[in-house]
């Protein structure tokens, strides 16, 4: 009996140590695989840390008001977190290939999913970050021409301008990270069908007088006073 | 010789045709029809009276007139002018015309004259404005007799104008090219000039003409190669400008092709005007300006409001743009009322040299710069109007050089924002 268990033991130990063996090789290479990620990520965060500061990134995204909305937040600099971003997503690859040695089963296909994910996460962010450069780079134009033009309230303008680009990017933000798609385009829908409404409502009704005023200006206004208006400025 | 790719095989043929000549006068033209009749009559008169021995050609680059224009150019004959002048050229006066585009492009008409001025072999050349309905046979002659026989290479004109036409030249870019290229150029944005045949070849090759500027502005570009080129520049007395009517709309063109230009060369040229301390006269023939007193209906109140208007609204774009300094200063004076508002000479100075490194930093689109200018030259403008409403011809004289001296003394401002590169 005794030497049953003693020897039931020795198999277990040696299973055991059989299967450490067997795993120990993976174990090792998944450890290197962390490792050589680590360092490629760093490197990878440093080289682009580099370049974006070369390229003034950082001006670009206040451009796109992106740095105002990670000031807000109490978040680093976008050449910062963008670095950061990419160090992390580099590290967590790298994580997940060496997991992905250990031959896990089920842990496979959700690898192979993330895998597929990451280049939808790219163009996402990509589209995000290019939405909000638009939305500010037409916001302040539309605000530049209503004021050059004297048009009553420019800053609504400006911001009705900027909001609908914002609900259209958000909209193919999510899409694109397939992310809720339906609900996305209820929203969306919901969302950019109020604004045309509220801004139709606030200037069908609210603005009357000032919408009256400003074609009256437009089109009715006295010659005189037209060619009172500027002077050749050259 | 320049890439002459982008002129037609029919305007070749014709250049072909004429040869070789001693005066070649640019036309740019687009819809001037009510005007141009007379415009040629009269460049015709001026060459006959004056250069009755030279060969000459008048070029006509349209810009798509559908009203005729190119036709009224080469349909008006020597002998329409002949009983007027009384003189009779010695050789033929050749005018011919070529369409560039389907759109008005001041910086393709002037390369098409450059260029056409080159395979001809242009000793002295001029560029007139299709626009001067007061342009007088003389005006052909005071700009091509400098070039032609003293031997200059630009002739930018002077004018009589009205006090307040023209402010944008006088509060902005007569000062600014003054503190920062040294040279006192009334008019550097010109309408009316006269140039030699080498400066138009050597300003066809070193332009660029597929950048932005080239499109517009190319006048600009021309008197400030001109300067920085050390060519022999001299200015003439013309006459009377035509007081053009404008709409508000037309300040942004005009801040683009003047000082969005200016900016734009202020990068390429830093090595230049970095070096330079002060400013020196040109040559003059004629009065250097004549300064007209009528009284002249204004709208204050709409300059007024459009500056309070611009400076409220546009206070995130000016964040970007200026200094605190200037941006407190600015909304300072943005809520004074019509009577105690002043935009003061200093402040309009430091506004300026702010923007021109703001759009050499490319701290926002350069083009959104320069819109932003707008509203502020506006608050300027009223402040030159009130400042010199019973103003005599000298007192306003006074009042440029005071502003254009202030511009010269904060130049080192200016050279300190350049330099301080982020």
């Amino acid at each position: 009996m005794r030497e049953m268990i003693i020897g039931e033991l020795t198999q277990a130990v040696h299973d055991l140590a059989r299967g450490f063996a067997h795993y120990l090789p993976r174990l090792i290479v998944m450890l290197i695989l962390v490792l050589a990620g680590w360092l490629i990520a760093y490197i990878a965060k440093v080289i682009l840390r580099s370049i974006l500061r070369l390229i003034r990134f950082d001006r670009l995204s206040e451009n796109a008001g992106a740095s105002q909305l990670l000031n807000k937040a109490a978040l680093p600099s976008a050449t910062e977190m963008l670095s950061r971003f990419v160090f992390w997503v580099t590290w967590l690859g790298f994580i997940l290939l060496g997991v992905s040695v250990l031959g896990i089963l089920g842990l496979q296909d959700q690898i192979a999913r993330f895998f597929f994910f990451l280049p939808r996460l790219f163009i996402a962010v990509l589209i995000l970050f290019l939405g909000l450069l638009a939305a500010s780079f037409f916001s302040r134009a539309a605000l530049l021409a209503a004021v050059n033009a004297n048009v009553p309230s420019p800053r609504v303008l400006s911001m009705a301008v900027r909001s609908i680009i914002i609900v259209f990017v958000l909209s193919i933000f999510f899409e694109e990270l397939g992310l809720a798609e339906q609900t996305m385009l209820v929203a969306f829908g919901i969302a950019f069908g109020a604004l045309m409404l509220g801004l139709a409502i606030a200037f069908g009704i609210g603005g009357r007088e000032l919408a009256q005023r400003f074609l009256e200006d437009k089109f009715v206004r006295d010659k005189k006073q037209q060619d009172e208006d500027e002077l050749s400025p050259l | 010789m320049e890439d002459e790719s982008f002129l037609t095989d029919d305007f070749f043929r014709q250049l072909i045709n004429v040869g070789e000549v001693d005066i070649l006068v640019g036309l740019p033209t687009h819809n001037n029809a009510k005007t141009i009749g007379t415009i040629v009559h009269n460049v015709r008169s001026g060459i006959l009276g004056a250069f009755p021995r030279e060969r000459a050609v008048i070029i006509n680059a349209d810009g798509g007139s559908r009203d005729g224009t190119p036709e009224l150019v080469t349909g008006i004959s020597i002998d329409d002018v002949r009983p007027a002048s009384g003189v009779y050229a010695l050789r033929t006066l050749h005018a011919i015309s070529t369409k560039y585009g389907s759109a008005p492009q001041s910086g393709v008409a002037l390369r098409t004259i450059l260029a056409a001025a080159e395979l001809l072999r242009a000793k002295a050349c001029i560029v007139v404005s299709p626009e001067s309905e007061t342009i007088a046979p003389e005006w052909i002659s005071n700009l091509l007799r400098p070039v032609y026989r003293d031997g200059f290479d630009l002739v930018s004109p002077t004018y009589r104008r009205h006090k307040f036409d023209g402010l944008l030249m006088t509060n902005l870019l007569y000062p600014m090219v003054r503190a920062l290229y040294g040279v006192r150029i009334r008019e550097s944005y010109m309408s009316e000039f006269g140039f030699s045949g080498r400066l138009g070849s050597q300003f066809l090759h070193a332009n660029g003409w597929k950048d932005g500027t080239a499109a517009s502005g190319a006048e600009l570009c021309f008197t400030l190669a001109a300067i920085t080129g050390e060519c022999r520049i001299c200015q003439c007395f013309l006459g009377e400008k035509d007081h053009v009517e404008r709409r508000a709309a037309d300040l942004v063109p005009a801040l683009r092709q003047t000082v969005g230009v200016l900016f734009s060369a202020l990068d390429s040229d830093f090595s230049k005007w970095s070096k330079i301390v002060g400013s020196h006269e040109v040559p003059t023939i004629g009065s250097e300006q004549e300064i007209v007193l009528d009284p002249l209906r204004v709208n204050r109140k709409r300059l007024h409001q459009m500056f309070a208007t611009g400076v409220a609204e546009l206070e995130s774009v000016f964040q970007a743009i200026l200094s605190p300094a200037t941006v407190a200063e600015l909304h300072r004076i943005a809520v004074l009322g019509e009577d105690e508002f002043r935009y003061p000479a200093e402040l309009w100075v430091r506004t300026v040299y702010e923007f021109a490194a703001a759009y050499q930093k490319s701290v926002i689109n350069r083009d959104h710069i320069i819109q932003a200018l707008a509203p502020l030259f506006r608050g300027r403008v009223f402040t030159f109007i009130v400042e010199n409403r019973n103003a005599s011809a000298n007192d306003v004289a006074n009042n440029i050089e005071g502003l254009c001296l202030e511009f010269e003394r904060l130049k080192p401002y200016l050279l300190e924002m350049w330099k301080s590169r982020e």
